[in-house]
């Protein structure tokens, strides 16, 4: 079978070109801050706590979800790191595969794994509810639970 | 033995090498962050659900398993700095090999100071 190389300057299609830029320059502004927000997340679950990762169960989740300030932490690093993850694994499909159906449908794959799974994420994320916990007046004695 | 090429600024160099590694540390993330949103996930079923499987985390093989993983993670952060510095940097492409030094440094800094805290928290009481 013949292989046919891409010529280089071949010229992209205006929207596919905008397309690739904005991917482009969207893989380092998340990558930037993903640095920072997953460095804080490692520092915070696996570090700072007595125990360490040791200390982590649904109390320590309950905990950290009592506060916006972790939900759209945790929230923000859910989109920014499987919107970089997705496209990351779309180059690498992009590069290595030589069929199109198979390029075609990896990258769907990849597409609809990452809007189920920010989907899932984001609604588990607003949607948490502590009260399932029958113990949870062990670690947070303030909170009322309906029922 | 034939002459091997010369090569070029970049092939079989650190700049391809450091390139193939930021491709794989990736690519391994990606795979763990989908597992990791799955087990997150279920502290929306039940707090019993929730800590079997995070107790998985806390066995002797995933946490030496999760020095791997925060090793991947540091080495695929600080290099894509460096890429980001080699695209925007006007002296980025010049010093990228000494930028990756730079980059095995503070990986080497912060892993002299994750592995002993982890291995304690892992194997000690």
């Amino acid at each position: 079978m013949a292989i046919i190389i891409e010529q280089p300057d071949a010229p992209r299609s205006r929207k596919g070109a905008q397309w690739e830029k904005r991917a482009w320059i969207f893989m380092r502004a998340s990558g930037i801050i993903l640095v920072f927000l997953i460095i804080g997340h490692l520092s915070v679950n696996l570090i700072l706590p007595e125990h360490g990762v040791k200390a982590i169960d649904f109390a320590f989740v309950a905990g950290k979800w009592a506060s916006p300030f972790w939900q759209v932490y945790d929230g923000l690093m859910l989109w920014l790191a499987l919107i970089h993850g997705t496209n990351g694994m779309r180059t690498i499909v992009n590069d290595y595969t030589e069929r199109e159906w198979l390029r075609k449908s990896l990258n769907i794959a990849l597409w609809v794994v990452a809007a189920t799974l920010i989907l899932l994420g984001t609604l588990v994320i607003t949607t948490f509810d502590p009260c399932i916990d029958p113990n949870v007046h062990n670690y947070l004695p303030e909170l009322v639970c309906k029922g | 033995m034939a002459s091997r090429p010369a090569g070029t600024l970049y092939r079989g160099k650190l700049g391809m090498w450091t390139w193939v590694l930021h491709r794989i540390t990736g690519v391994g993330i990606y795979f763990f962050l989908l597992v990791h949103i799955l087990d997150t996930a279920l502290v929306r079923v039940s707090a019993e659900a929730y800590n079997s499987v995070v107790a998985s985390y806390k066995t002797e093989i995933i946490g030496l398993a999760e020095i791997g993983l925060v090793g991947a993670i540091l080495f695929h952060a600080f290099n894509g700095i460096r890429i980001i510095l080699i695209d925007y940097w006007r002296k980025g492409a010049k010093y990228q090999n000494q930028m990756f030094w730079v980059v095995l440094v503070i990986w080497v800094v912060l892993m002299a100071g994750f592995i002993p805290r982890q291995l304690s928290n892992i194997f000690g009481a």
